[in-house]
């Protein structure tokens, strides 16, 4: 176990190194949440149907976009598996000691770290679009939470993934395929019973509404404890399986090889 | 104890069996050559010692540990130099090299030190603190080697070690690699393609062909055994039951026939026996297009126990 803990904490140090070495992936990480929120904060605050009695349709949208950022940043980012698949980097990993686990652990902390770094941004930059953290630093901590579960547990989707595809086209294929959807199918753009039906049905299935909900509760409803703790259990117990899936896949990849 | 010891390897990838019974042994302290053209299985083997593959039958052992049952302790006493760079191009060569100690279970200032004098005796120290991704070829092979050396293995395995390299930058690979297993005290493994590279490098050599090891020995026993040089005699007209008459009265011993019109067979002392051999030829009416004598070297090593030419092999398992 401290094995794993240790090399866990080398090879995140590993990652997150090599991330601050990439000027532009600071800049994309700093910047894409707030065009996300300006943007669409802009483009549907005429709309006041939409943001289900929050006090602004941005204070409505910043969760949904804390959420969003997790999403899609967790589901790109098996994308530096295949490059350290392809550079053989995980071979040289594999043909020492190194715990097994450890090699996907700490890309899906890594991912979850990530996502807490993007959501403070957002959250900063609403309080200046005057967003209120309604539910205080407790409501903080919750979409930080929030953040981190989604990012993790869509990061051991992609990971697994990523070892079991191999190839960059594959990867973005199913990225696409699987990224939209899910999004729209939520509740991160617009408030759920404005949904049609059928797609507020689905997306109570969806783990990215659930992070939409427990991150919504902490700011616009201030409260809801009931349903936020249930929400980020929900998360809590996808993040373990897909975490579970990822490893399931490294060990795959060592028996192809 | 030998350092290596490989008993049957067999591996099976869908329709290609890449492995089919591979055995061989290196003594400690010996540098040890699988020779073999491209895709006759020399990575696989290597990569089975290295534990990445399990193999589907046979058994290896490495420093007394068997590869399958006990891999942490066959990973901890070999270093494993890999055909593609397995370095981290986004971080610097003295990172790599402190991440790989620490995975290693090296810590601290031991591992420090280690580091330091590592990339001084692979050269590289004034580079240490770049980032990799401004390497050249040769520097980033080094970087490899020292990775593989930083936990102080017993067994260096060099798979493919010089190829995409200069030719200059080879021959100050093969100085390098023949230093450090002196000064490292080292087993060394390496696979190679090159069969000058077998020979100026390796003290024993296995050479393998399609998956099995055809021959081991020393690079001089194994010319020796040949006895005569080759005479290649490329035919004009597939005359060849008459070529093969003259040869069988001159006293040469045939060996291969390639592409259908070149026969390639052993002569005594070839440069003296040629004349005569081309007019008892000529004398026959063959005609012939080539010819050409060489003195004994692995490629017709390799030609004598597999009948097949390595060029040819070679490009083909590309």
């Amino acid at each position: 176990m401290t094995a794993v803990a240790t090399h866990t904490w080398f090879m995140i140090g590993r990652q997150i190194r090599n991330l601050l070495r990439q000027p532009i992936w600071i800049a994309m990480l700093l910047i894409q949440p707030m065009v996300w929120l300006i943007l669409y904060g802009q483009l549907f605050s005429r709309v006041p149907q939409l943001r289900a009695g929050a006090g602004s349709y941005v204070e409505f949208l910043a969760p949904g976009v804390v959420v969003m950022n997790a999403f899609f940043s967790a589901t790109w980012s098996g994308m530096s598996m295949i490059e350290d698949l392809d550079r053989s980097v995980i071979d040289r990993f594999l043909a020492t000691p190194v715990s097994r686990v450890s090699i996907v652990l700490s890309q899906i902390v890594r991912t979850g770290l990530t996502a807490v770094i993007q959501a403070a941004v957002i959250l900063l930059v609403g309080l200046g679009l005057g967003v209120r953290v309604h539910a205080g630093a407790l409501g903080w901590l919750t979409v930080f939470v929030a953040a981190a579960l989604l990012a993790a547990a869509f990061g051991g989707v992609s990971h697994g993934l990523a070892l079991i595809l191999r190839r960059e086209e594959s990867m973005i294929g199913v990225a696409n395929f699987v990224g939209l959807p899910l999004m729209f199918l939520s509740s991160i753009l617009i408030a759920q019973r404005t949904m049609p039906h059928w797609m507020e049905v689905a997306s109570r299935f969806n783990p990215v509404n659930w992070g939409v909900i427990a991150a919504r509760n902490a700011v616009v409803v201030g409260g809801d404890w009931g349903s936020t703790g249930a929400h980020l259990g929900y998360l809590l117990a996808v993040t373990a399986a897909t975490a579970a899936f990822a490893t399931w896949a490294l060990r795959r990849y060592q028996r192809t090889i | 104890m030998d350092a290596i010891v490989a008993e049957g390897l067999r591996k099976r990838y869908g329709e290609v069996q890449a492995l089919d019974g591979v055995g061989f042994s290196v003594r400690q302290g010996e540098i040890f050559g699988l020779l073999g053209p491209n895709g006759a299985g020399k990575s696989t083997t290597i990569r089975v010692l290295a534990t990445l593959t399990v193999p589907d039958e046979g058994r290896a052992l490495v420093a007394g540990h068997d590869v399958v049952h006990e891999p942490n302790a066959v990973r901890r006493a070999f270093g494993y130099v890999p055909q593609d760079s397995g370095v981290d191009r986004n971080a610097t060569g003295r990172e790599n090299l402190l991440l790989q100690g620490r995975i290693q279970g090296m810590r601290g200032r031991p591992l420090r030190s280690r580091a330091d004098r590592l990339l001084e005796l692979v050269g590289i120290a004034d580079a240490a603190d770049r980032i990799v991704l401004h390497y050249s070829g040769g520097m980033k092979r080094r970087l490899d080697i020292a990775l593989g050396l930083v936990h102080e293995p017993r067994v260096l395995y060099l798979d493919e070690p010089t190829t995409g390299l200069d030719p200059e930058v080879r021959a100050s690979m093969w100085e390098e690699v023949r230093r450090l297993a002196e000064q490292e005290h080292l087993t060394i493994l390496l696979t190679t393609h090159y069969l000058e590279e077998a020979d100026a490098l390796a003290q024993r050599v296995a050479i393998v062909s399609r998956g099995t090891v055809v021959v081991e020995g020393r690079p001089e026993e194994l010319k020796r055994r040949l006895e005569g040089d080759a005479v290649q005699l490329e035919l004009a007209d597939r005359d060849l039951a008459a070529a093969r008459a003259v040869l069988e009265r001159a006293g040469a011993r045939e060996e291969a026939l390639l592409e259908g019109r070149t026969l390639v067979a052993r002569v005594d002392n070839g440069g003296h026996a040629l004349p005569g051999l081309l007019a008892a030829l000529d004398a026959a009416g063959v005609a012939v297009a080539s010819v050409a004598v060489s003195r004994p070297s692995l490629d017709d090593v390799y030609l004598h126990y597999t009948g097949r030419d390595f060029e040819t092999e070679d490009r083909a398992g590309t």
